[in-house]
């Protein structure tokens, strides 16, 4: 037991959050008398917190090197008006102007990414910037209107659920989703059989690895975890497009992140901008792409929004920004950089996730929910430095 | 200080060190870069809080426990460091009364402000209007502010490191004029940390060495009528160095090559003041198998010279060529450099050399990931296996290659700065300061090392401010002063005293 204590306490960065947030989980589930596990609960929750997720993802990156983009809010407003322009006055054809909606982002991204990189603006003021500007000019070729309705593909996006080519599976009263199921059972026998890898190459390096026993009840805990996910949306309408998008975005990046060159540089310029410069790290050109691929992201968030309100509103994006910053830092990223993990980002935005959501069901009111994010962001900072400078004197 | 012993992570700072000074006393505190004089400095003015040193302090015969800088300036100690502690854009008298401002409830009155400020200013000879902000002020006279700010702390011993190393000739007269008015009209002593030791002899009433750490020894200097003084430089000198310089440097007996690297004219602005030459017209060839070393003062642009070669990582306007094998190599950018087989291993480990919050593993392989990544992926296991190769080869001491940097002592963080650049499969490798802050032990395995990549034919430049250090390691030793070459000797027969000579005589 001693022996787990002190694995809890060395890995108290990384467990943390995903121990407060099944914790948060299961009171909420106690708490609404099992409402918030739901099926149509836990997909609304996806569906919700969808473009704060994809936006965290991308902020994370910023918060690697130290800084953050102000202007992700502001540019899903404006990428959303230009779809708005683009598919209802202009009825063009949805994937033409969903591509047209990319590249402008990736425009958007390169030209604060220019200011930053190559002038040297500070991101922070270089993003205010663009915060405003893009928030401005949303309201400019809106008009002040809102655009809507959105045609049928593009709404598909945010509303839309993977199909099932088996046609579903009924037992009893309950129609299962079989594909669904299967790719739920494929990425958690993916799962094991990485973890079950990566643990044989630890102890050829012998490398400090988790005790046989917890290391064991860590996977098959993950693994009941997913299988439960998956059993609940394969009994309501299946796994929804959105997830499966921001799935792939996660993979992705995290993959990015932790195995590859690219990543390798962002890490090593948010830990020393200078020993990356000297050890031949291009750090501008690391930071140009790093917001260009913000703004990309902010476009990606900013249609699966519109597509979700099926409207978009001069107001759209307000305040995501902070969100997904509020992700960022809650999923235990370093404000000095150099320290944070994708799925730490992810995990810490659904977390907040989670508190909207159950907060909302218990009929707590959207003021004091804005309250108490703000107390869980800044008591999961200050938790974070405690623990860091309690371990920092104990070695 | 009786017997005062500091350990840090790896390295004993010091070991059973004493020091005592006289009232009335201007008492000089030498030793090379890293002997312990400002470790010992630190424990003196409470920067090293009682409890984490071993021994006693006794000031006017009563016990210390300083646990704050606060306690210790209370007392009547007051620290000068090296790089001043002014606020830039404060006035004089702001800054004179930091912390400690004539105010009465809270209100600053600014009239006793500046009349004490005045006060203060006339005992150091400092002719200014108290209202000027000190970054207006020459590096001189910012020193007479900080030393009219210990006044105003009613400083009895004042501890001044390294202060005239900034300093021109006239303005290092007058700080250290100022020092013996203080000691013959206030009665206050001062501790003297310096290298400049004309200096020292000149004005010191006793001289105590330190070296490795520990007190070598404490000697009075007799001052007769004409000036003379009992101890000269070359008694000093010996203390310092002491050791035979043979016994620390391992032998090296390869062939040497052909001229591998070359620097032609290389001729450098200062980038914070645009009208003076930083380096001018260096000419500088290093051979294959060949350890150069480039001696000087620090600020004579060795760190400079270096840092503008490898891909301009200093420097505006430069001019000059790069020759590799006697043709002319593009080196503008870092990943130039790298690419063209140059690597240089920086002065400062923790600001440039290593990312603390990374483990050894990212640390070793972050110069060239090309090398063990397929399609930008890097190979895991590649990866470990070159970590773990440079680890057994170097010697470094780490618990495994996941290791934090920042984790590790001194001397092991030089071996992964070194393994870094290793992998990056230089031919022309420079070593700025590369033992500096490590203990001996580690010092002889770096030695050892260089020797080593030397004998498999790399160039190695070499800079360092210490001087056996530069004699014991370099076949030829190029001579830096004030941005130019002065001289160039051969490491056989090289003296302390011949280069310093070439380093003065500019």
């Amino acid at each position: 037991m001693s022996g787990l204590i002190a694995i809890l306490k060395k890995n108290v960065r990384q467990y943390m959050m995903v121990i407060a947030l099944a914790v948060a989980m299961i009171s909420f589930g106690l708490l609404t008398d099992g409402i918030f596990f739901r099926p149509v609960n836990l997909t609304n929750l996806v569906l919700q917190n969808s473009y704060v997720l994809i936006l965290a993802v991308g902020m994370l990156l910023c918060t690697l090197t130290g800084n953050v983009d102000l202007s992700v809010g502001s540019i899903v407003c404006f990428i959303g008006a230009l779809c708005g322009v683009m598919m209802v006055d202009l009825q063009w054809n949805p994937y033409v102007a969903m591509l047209v909606a990319l590249l402008v982002g990736a425009l958007i991204g390169m030209w604060q990414g220019f200011w930053i990189a190559f002038v040297n603006v500070p991101p922070f003021i270089a993003t205010l910037a663009g915060m405003l500007v893009f928030r401005g000019l949303g309201q400019v070729i809106m008009k002040g209107q809102t655009k809507a309705p959105f045609p049928r593909e593009f709404q598909l996006i945010s509303s839309g659920y993977i199909p099932d080519p088996f046609g579903g599976f009924a037992v009893g009263k309950l129609n299962f989703h079989v594909f669904t199921l299967l790719i739920g059972l494929l990425i958690v026998a993916l799962i094991t059989f990485s973890e079950i890898k990566k643990r044989k190459k630890q102890k050829e390096y012998d490398f400090d690895i988790l005790p046989a026993g917890v290391w064991l009840g860590k996977v098959i805990f993950i693994a009941t975890v997913l299988v439960a996910f998956t059993v609940v949306f394969a009994v309501y309408k299946g796994f929804p497009n959105i997830l499966i998008l921001l799935g792939i975005l996660v993979i992705a990046y995290q993959f990015v992140a932790s195995k590859t060159v690219q990543g390798r540089h962002i890490y090593a310029l948010g830990g020393n901008r200078k020993a990356a410069e000297l050890s031949g790290v291009k750090v501008r050109w690391v930071m140009f792409w790093i917001y260009t691929n913000m703004a990309i992201l902010a476009a990606v968030a900013a249609m699966v929004f519109t597509a979700r309100l099926n409207s978009a509103t001069p107001k759209a994006g307000q305040n995501f920004e902070m969100d997904a910053i509020a992700a960022c830092y809650v999923g235990g990223s370093a404000v000095s950089g150099g320290v944070g993990t994708i799925i730490g980002a992810v995990v810490g935005g659904l977390f907040i996730g989670v508190l909207n959501n159950g907060m909302s069901i218990i009929g707590i009111s959207t003021d004091w929910q804005q309250a108490i994010k703000g107390f869980v962001l800044l008591a999961a900072v200050a938790f974070d430095l405690y623990s860091k400078s309690r371990s920092s004197k104990v070695s | 200080m009786k017997h005062i012993t500091k350990t840090f992570p790896g390295v004993k700072a010091l070991d059973d060190v004493s020091l005592d000074v006289n009232e009335c006393e201007i008492h000089a505190l030498v030793g090379e870069n890293g002997a312990g004089k400002s470790t010992l400095m630190k424990v003196l003015s409470g920067v090293y809080p009682y409890g984490t040193y071993d021994g006693d302090i006794y000031f006017q015969g009563k016990r210390c426990t300083f646990s704050s800088i606060r306690q210790s300036e209370q007392a009547g100690i007051v620290i000068i460091h090296q790089e001043l502690a002014l606020s830039p854009y404060l006035s004089i008298a702001e800054n004179m009364f930091i912390g400690d401002e004539r105010a009465k409830f809270n209100v600053i009155n600014w009239d006793r402000t500046r009349e004490d400020a005045l006060k203060y200013m006339e005992r150091v000879g400092l002719r200014e209007n108290p209202n000027l902000p000190v970054n207006k002020l020459g590096v001189g006279k910012q020193q007479m502010v900080e030393i009219a700010k210990a006044l105003a702390k009613n400083a009895k011993l004042l501890i001044l490191d390294e202060p005239t190393s900034a300093l021109n000739q006239k303005d290092s007269e007058h700080l250290l004029e100022i020092l013996k008015e203080l000691r013959d009209k206030s009665n206050i002593s001062s501790v003297l940390i310096s290298h400049k030791l004309n200096e020292v002899a000149s004005v010191a009433d006793s001289i105590t060495i330190l070296r490795d750490g520990k007190t070598i020894e404490t000697l009075q200097v007799e001052r007769a009528k004409d000036g003379s003084v009992s101890i000269g430089e070359e008694r000093i000198i010996k203390g310092m160095v002491g050791r035979e310089i043979t016994d620390m440097f391992p032998k090296r007996n390869n062939p040497i090559g052909d001229v591998l690297f070359e620097i032609k004219d290389w001729t450098v602005l200062n980038p914070d003041n645009p009208e003076r030459k930083k380096l001018d017209g260096v000419n500088i060839a290093v051979r294959s198998g060949e350890v150069v070393g480039l001696a000087g003062l620090v600020g004579a642009g060795r760190t400079e010279l270096a840092m503008s070669v490898f891909g301009r990582a200093y420097g505006k306007s430069i001019t000059g060529q790069t020759l590799i094998e006697g043709a002319a190599v593009d080196i503008s950018t870092i990943p130039k450099a790298i690419s063209h087989g140059v690597a240089y291993v920086p002065e400062d480990r923790k600001e440039l050399g290593l990312v603390m919050i990374q483990n050894v593993k990212e640390n070793t392989t972050i110069a060239k990931l090309k090398k063990i990544s397929n399609m930008a992926v890097i190979n895991e296991h590649d990866e470990n296996k070159v970590a773990e190769d440079f680890c057994k080869r170097l010697n470094t001491k780490t618990p495994t290659i996941l290791q934090m940097t920042g984790n590790l002592s001194g001397g092991n963080q030089q071996k992964v700065v070194l393994s870094k650049w290793l992998f990056t499969d230089p031919r022309v490798l420079i070593l700025d300061e590369p033992t500096r802050g490590i203990d001996v032990g580690a010092k002889h395995e770096i030695y050892t090392i260089i020797n080593s990549l030397a004998a498999q034919g790399m160039a190695c430049i070499l800079i360092s401010s210490e001087m056996p250090e530069i004699i014991g390691m370099s076949d030829r030793i190029y001579v830096m002063s004030e941005g130019r070459i002065t001289a160039e000797l051969s490491g056989k027969t090289a003296t302390q005293e011949e280069i310093m000579r070439n380093i003065l005589n500019n």
